[in-house]
């Protein structure tokens, strides 16, 4: 089965946020950058499914020439090749855009002779949070879609022979829902988003990363966008410190603190 | 018009996400009705039946009586009941056409930012040719804001549609009674598309006791951290009690593995798991920077630790300044006495 | 939240193993109200030492960084936070071998067990790695590994222990008020804190804080990766931190360091990356801690192929994961060494700044003694924050020169080697004539300086075999048989050296005699016109320098020092001076300093002035104003080059016209111009001259390098009592010229010492002062007069015996040598008849 995962290089932020001067964007100067946790699930689930069916795994971004780091990471911990569409300000594009610009770049591959069974994309951006690419790329490829899936199984029949057709198959997929794992079985290819949690997302080997130093890397330049992007500026929380509840000293504030253990509800009965 | 997704509990009550929802459609009804380029509520297009600013409320399998009457305080003029065999299962694209057919033409469709209410509103917004806002906590005569970065910063924007299609994020508006109405109850029976439903849930697998084992690190809802201040590898059965206790598992710090103490599996941080639990209690751990990047998606962090200044009390909830033998020594004491 | 007392003896800024182990030094010594702040949490704070690797090697080049190193490692052991493991330096190219075999004479030298080993030998401790990449290795058994942070609470708690410490972490410095040149208060966010003090050990903040009061600690934040591998299953199988030995792979500029199950790879392999103090992020908008910044994949990329290469085994297991990876900030400064002592911009104001985790202690313990008692018993000169020249605490200057340094971290560095950054920032009114003459410059102090001129190539082959060419590239590096040839024209004719980069300071006002008497060990009561060459100590005795004073009148000194040092030396004079209302000013861009030696010297200055300059009419030590054509020239005749001739003074702009007179008049007589290789090296050594930062340091007495005078003047001098003490007590080592007697190595190539390589007894047993140091070369040179090399040592007092046989160790063979002074006497001239004459 080959696996299309679409990533997004945001800044790494862990703390304190501060806005660059046109207050549209965060200042990510002193800042590293990563791919959204869901996305990393997203491309841990791929690399397995696909090392379960015998298949490949690309993965995409729509990004500055920098996010070719991102996707060299996604081949560090397994993934096959990638493929930048590259563009100088991401923040321009809306997800309308950007779901008409991948989906434009997978018919294209897909004419190049490389089609996608499956294409993964995480639930959310971490940074934009829109919640709404992977339902409009799979709008715009006519493909069923899923949000919130933790965990994929390829069925049995969905192994790919050694000519890796992307013809059907099935596969099944499991999220939270709320009453409980939901589970759905879906026919291929198909659009699912990865909400983190349903496994552990390796980090890169040193031969991974010798790897992905060398990865084959397709290259494309992104239209002007269509729609552009609803955003007129961002604001900032006022400021909270943290304020540490001092629950008492020694021995005799072990009933205050069985008291917040009670209330979150964690003390075996 | 505002027509709000509501979702019911398995006891059949309102959601609080939901009633959220409803309250913020109820109080903030004219900003979210489009504007005209002065500013002025677009009137011309509004049809006869509902009154511009009234609160519609679209619920989709069992509507019980408790739900009617929540919805009634909470100022909803109309209930949608939406109640059909190809309802019955969750199918994202089935459910939101069901309220695509319902909803108004100018106005706004509104859920909660709850997964089904993310992804049932991303459809909605594809099939009325809408954008969609997610997570919104205002609106004003401006346009929206709305959370983005985990909630670290606010996107302020403009959704140019006629119809606004948005999710409310959690806690951005406190449930509100009004005066109670008597809605109109319109039962839908909709069929839905073969292509609606291809992905619909197979099955729910609700969890059992058995599958709730939490004892893994990286699911435990409760994780004890122990760092060098245990003292000696024969140092942690305080710490395991606790663990015990709170069904939880135990998380030590590099120091702890390096000194061979306990196994690398056990290791939190940079370079061991991270962890994500409802509680973790930080045991004499100071709180290296490489320890705290693994503790940072913990909800409650309590620490317990002889010095006030370290960094896991600076970053903590709760703390109790101490010992941490004598600390947890007298929690597990008043657990046990409190069981009886 | 603890309040903070609104008054210290000294605040403390930084909780890094610096700070922390200065607060413990500071209280040991009888300190009280200490306070210490850092605007990070405890016990790490966010700086340099939390992301530290905390390993040790002990042998270093610098005699100063090993000395720090070693008392480092004895406070870490005290501490009972130090674990040996022994430590690999592997080659993986012959010029590393020789490297390394450069390497096994500093150990020698220092007195620190190393062994040179094969591949195989290796291999027997790190079974992981493959011997077929390396040659060779460097093996240390006294290599270790340290706990940093937990060594500094220890520090810090001892000191509150006392009473003598309040600690007050998540405060930050937020201004510094100044009054009347000196530190008057530190405001922080918990308050102002009234102090003359201000101790700044923040690493690569330094610079911030100390700019708040308007002083410079030119440092920068630099760069270094590293990352953790693990788990790895050769490393977990075994208990504790560390249990391999480190790997430094020194021709791929990283290590690989065991951590428990981990293994950590750290690089300075690659481009300087630089950040601005001011730009570091705060500890809220740090992903880690604000020093641990994000990685870049990309400049790290060649350094895992290359440690695949060393650890295949390990490193190409695929479960073995990149666990953690940082840019991690340390501070670089443009010379490399730490930044230490009170500012000479700001009285109060100190600096511990730029310090490894292996100094750390060490150098807690030196600045903390400075503090206390005015000097550190461990020699820390070459550290001193003073040193700096003005251009040299430029923010350009610190980026150019760090940004070069920064791939020699590992890199093989000559002892002779020349920046190519930041050039011709000071140059002398000669330079076009110089350059004109082919002059090849070194740098010093920015100055560019002659080593030697091209134009005197000529010279080469009228002096033939009596040049002592050297064929060893590494022996003739960044030299010059030139050199030597000039040296022969100026004996036999006469030279012209520029000495423009002298630094030049008038001690003045009617105070002025007795300032000076208080400074310096010799007799400055003396008549007006005399010059004094005359050692300044330090109250324990050693040397703070050796400088010449000239008395231009009953009020004026002109006080003339090296390039190098004499910031430091302006510094000493201006502390001292301040209670005795002697004023100083310095005048070293005023002056331009040309110096004329040789036997003809005489014969040239007197064809350009109507002055008697005969040997009666203008005496040895002595100096005046004398008319070149439409010049005044101060004439002051003495000689570190030990010829006849004159140091000639002349405003900068009145430079170039002397240099032309005197060539004009010089060339028929033979002159040449004479580069600083002569002036530094061949003409001093020779005449058994010592250099300060060579022979003189603060460790060494005037008696120990034969420099006593009969009588101790009755004034009283810094550092009198001590060496009055010293004078009554037998030395316990003796500084000695030695001759080289054969140069032939093992392969029949002749080779010539560069200096710092160890001596021992013929039977290869080190020799042992009473100091505890093992015997070294301080300097080594030609001697052309002689057709000698030279080398000057201490030795232990037993071998300082006129014709004792002994050995020089270098590239790990044996040469012999022979005792040839054992005083201040010249091998060269020993009556001195040439400058005499």
């Amino acid at each position: 089965m080959d696996i299309l995962v679409c990533i997004k290089r945001i800044p790494d932020i862990s703390g304190q946020i501060t806005l660059d001067a046109s207050g549209t964007d965060i200042d990510d100067s002193g800042l590293g950058h990563t791919a959204s946790a869901h996305e990393e699930c997203a491309v841990e689930l791929a690399i397995q499914t696909a090392a379960a069916t015998g298949g490949k795994v690309t993965v995409l971004t729509l990004g500055p020439a920098e996010a070719v780091e991102q996707l060299r990471a996604a081949v560090g911990v397994g993934a096959n090749d990638g493929i930048l569409i590259e563009t100088e300000d991401p923040g321009a594009f809306g997800p309308e855009d950007i779901a008409q610009i991948i989906g434009d770049v997978i018919r294209d591959r897909a004419e190049g002779g490389q089609s996608f069974d499956l294409v993964l994309l995480g639930n959310d951006a971490a940074d934009t949070g829109d919640f709404q690419v992977p339902i409009r790329l799979a709008y715009d490829l006519e493909y069923p879609v899923l949000t919130g899936i933790q965990t994929l199984s390829a069925s049995a029949g969905s192994d790919s022979d050694s000519s890796g057709s992307s013809a059907g198959g099935s596969i099944e997929a499991r999220g939270i829902g709320p009453a409980g794992t939901e589970i759905f079985s879906l026919e291929l290819p198909a659009v699912i988003a990865v909400q983190e949690g349903g496994v552990d997302p390796r980090y890169p080997s040193i031969t991974g990363r010798m790897k992905a130093k060398k990865a084959r890397i397709a290259e494309y330049v992104a239209p002007e966008p269509g729609a552009g992007n609803p955003r007129i500026g961002l604001e900032l929380p006022p400021d909270t410190a943290n304020e540490v509840t001092i629950l008492g000293e020694g021995p005799d504030a072990a009933g205050a603190l069985v008291d917040v253990l009670e209330e979150i509800g964690v003390i075996r009965s | 018009m505002t027509l709000v997704f509501v979702e019911t509990d398995e006891n059949g009550e309102v959601a609080l996400t939901s009633a959220e929802a409803l309250t913020f459609a109820r109080t903030n009804a004219s900003a979210l009705l489009p504007q005209l380029p002065d500013g002025a509520p677009d009137t011309s297009r509004e049809v006869a039946a509902p009154p511009s600013g009234s609160t519609e409320a679209v619920v989709v399998g069992p509507l019980s009586e408790e739900a009617v009457g929540e919805l009634s305080r909470l100022g909803v003029s109309r209930i949608h009941h939406l109640e059909s065999a190809d309802l019955e299962a969750y199918s994202a694209p089935a459910w939101a056409q069901a309220i695509v057919d319902i909803a108004p033409e100018t106005g706004a469709v509104l859920a909660s930012g709850t997964p089904r209410g993310m992804e049932l509103m991303t459809h909605v917004a594809m099939r009325t040719g809408e954008r969609m806002a997610a997570n919104v906590v205002a609106a004003d005569e401006e346009g929206l804001l709305r959370q983005v970065l985990g909630g670290a910063a606010f996107e302020r924007l403009q959704l140019d549609g006629d119809l606004q299609v948005l999710t409310l994020a959690g806690h951005a508006c406190n449930p509100e009674e009004t005066t109670p109405t008597t809605p109109e109850i319109l039962t839908h029976s909709p069929e839905s598309a073969a292509e609606d439903l291809r992905t619909r849930v197979v099955r729910t697998e609700v969890e059992t006791a058995a599958d709730n084992d939490t004892s893994g690190l990286t699911q435990a809802r409760a994780v004890v951290g122990a760092g060098r201040g245990v003292g000696s590898e024969n140092g942690f059965g305080e710490v395991l009690e606790l663990v015990d206790h709170l069904g939880g598992a135990l998380g030590v710090s590099r120091v702890v593995t390096g000194l061979g103490w306990r196994p690398h599996s056990e290791q939190v941080g940079q370079t061991g798991s991270r962890i994500t639990p409802d509680v973790y209690i930080a045991c004499g751990i100071s709180g290296a920077i490489q320890h705290m990047a693994g503790i940072e998606g913990a909800k409650t962090l309590i620490a317990i630790n002889t010095d006030e200044e370290s960094t896991m009390v600076q970053r903590a909830d709760y703390a109790i300044i101490g010992d941490l033998h004598e600390v947890v020594g007298a929690v597990n004491e008043e657990i046990r006495s409190r069981r009886g | 939240m603890a309040s903070i007392p609104t008054q210290a003896s000294v605040v403390v800024v930084g909780a890094g193993i610096v700070g922390n182990s200065l607060v413990h030094h500071l209280a040991e010594l009888g300190w009280r109200d200490i306070v210490q702040v850092d605007k990070g949490p405890l016990p790490n704070p966010g700086g340099s030492t939390g992301h530290a690797s905390n390993f040790i090697f002990p042998v270093d080049h610098s005699r100063e960084i090993t000395d720090l190193t070693l008392d480092s490692v004895r406070q870490y052991k005290e501490l009972g936070v130090f674990t040996q493991s022994g430590g690999f330096e592997v080659a993986r190219t012959q010029e590393r071998m020789q490297e390394l075999r450069r390497r096994m004479a500093s150990a020698k030298a220092w007195g620190i067990e190393s062994h040179l080993v094969t591949p195989e030998e290796v291999v027997e401790k790190v079974p992981f790695l493959d011997p077929s990449v390396i040659v060779g290795a460097f093996w240390t058994p006294t290599v270790g590994v340290v706990d940093s942070v937990g060594a500094g609470t220890m520090m810090r708690e001892s000191a509150q222990n006392k009473g003598a410490l309040t600690v007050s972490p998540n405060t930050e410095v937020t201004g510094i008020d100044v009054e009347n040149g000196a530190i008057a208060r530190v405001h922080t966010t918990k308050g102002p804190i009234e102090t003359d003090k201000i101790l700044i050990a923040c690493g690569v903040w330094s610079p911030r804080i100390a700019a708040m009061a308007g002083a410079a600690i030119p440092l920068t934040p630099a760069v270094h990766q590293m990352i953790s591998v693990g788990p790895v299953p050769q490393l977990a199988e075994q208990t504790g931190e560390i249990s391999f030995p480190i790997v430094r792979d020194m021709d791929t500029f990283c290590y690989e360091r065991q951590h428990g199950s981990d293994m950590e790879i750290g690089s300075y392999a690659h481009r300087a990356i630089l950040h601005e103090p001011d730009e570091i992020p705060s500890i809220e908008a740090a992903k880690l801690s604000p020093t641990e910044m994000p990685f870049t994949d990309d400049d790290f990329d060649p350094q895992l192929e290359q440690a695949l290469e060393l650890m295949p085994d390990v490193l190409s297991n695929p479960d073995v994961e990149i666990r953690y990876a940082i840019n991690g900030l340390l501070s670089l400064t443009p010379d490399g060494a730490p930044i230490l002592g009170e500012s000479p911009e700001v009285k109060g104001l100190w600096s511990a700044a730029a310090v490894w985790v292996k100094e750390g202690p060490g150098v807690g313990r030196a600045v903390a003694e400075w503090m206390t008692n005015g000097c550190p018993e461990v020699d820390v000169q070459g550290a001193d924050i003073a040193r700096f020249h003005p251009h040299q605490r430029t923010r350009a200057h610190v980026q150019a020169r760090t940004s070069e340094a920064f791939i020699k971290t590992y890199g093989i560095v000559h002892p002779g080697e020349q920046w190519n950054s930041d050039r011709n920032v000071r140059l002398s009114p000669m330079h076009e004539r110089e350059k004109e003459l082919g002059a090849v410059f070194f740098e010093v102090a920015g100055w560019e300086r002659p080593q030697w001129y091209a134009s005197n190539s000529p010279l080469l082959e009228e002096f033939g075999e009596r040049v002592m060419d050297r064929t060893a590239e590494w022996d003739s590096r960044w030299w010059s048989p030139i050199i030597n040839a000039e040296h022969l024209a100026l004996r036999e004719r006469a030279g012209l050296v520029d000495l423009s980069s002298f630094v030049i300071f008038d001690v003045f006002g009617p105070a002025a005699l007795d300032a000076v008497q208080s400074i310096v060990l010799a007799q400055m009561d003396v008549s007006i016109g005399r010059v004094v060459y005359t050692p300044v100590l330090d109250e324990t005795g050693g040397f703070r320098s050796d400088l010449t004073i000239m008395r231009l009148a009953h009020d004026r000194f002109r006080v003339v020092t090296g390039a190098a040092h004499g910031m430091v030396d302006v510094k000493w004079f201006a502390d001292r001076l301040q209670e005795t209302g002697a004023q100083i000013a310095e005048l070293t861009s005023s002056w331009t300093t040309i110096g004329l030696w040789g036997p003809r010297a005489r014969d040239i200055l007197s064809q350009v002035t109507n002055a008697d300059v005969s040997h009666e009419g203008f005496k040895f030590g002595t100096a005046r104003t004398i008319e070149v054509g439409s010049l005044q020239v101060l004439a002051s005749r003495i000689s570190y080059v030990g010829d006849l001739g004159w140091e000639l003074y002349i405003p900068m702009e009145s430079g170039l016209r002397l240099w032309d007179v005197l060539t004009e008049a010089g060339t028929e007589k033979g002159l040449v111009p004479v580069g600083l290789g002569v002036y530094g090296t061949t003409g001093r050594i020779e005449k058994g001259y010592r250099a300060f930062g060579a022979e003189l340091d603060s460790e060494r007495s005037v008696i120990e390098v034969g420099m006593a005078r009969p009588k101790v003047k009755s004034q009283s001098f810094v550092g009198r009592d001590a060496h009055l003490r010293h004078r009554e007590e037998d030395p316990k080592a003796i500084l000695c010229s030695l001759t080289v007697d054969d140069h032939t190595s093992a392969s029949g190539e002749k080779r010539y010492m560069l200096g710092g390589e160890p001596i021992r007894s013929e039977d290869g047993q080190p020799l042992i002062d009473g100091h505890g140091h093992h015997a070294f070369v301080t300097s080594a040179g030609s001697a052309p007069s002689l057709g000698k090399h030279v080398l000057m040592a201490f030795l232990p007092p037993a071998e300082a015996v006129l014709g004792n046989q002994l050995i020089v160790v270098y590239m790990e063979e044996a040469y012999p040598v022979t005792v040839a002074s054992i005083d201040a006497t010249p091998l060269f001239d020993p009556s001195n008849e040439s400058i005499r004459r």
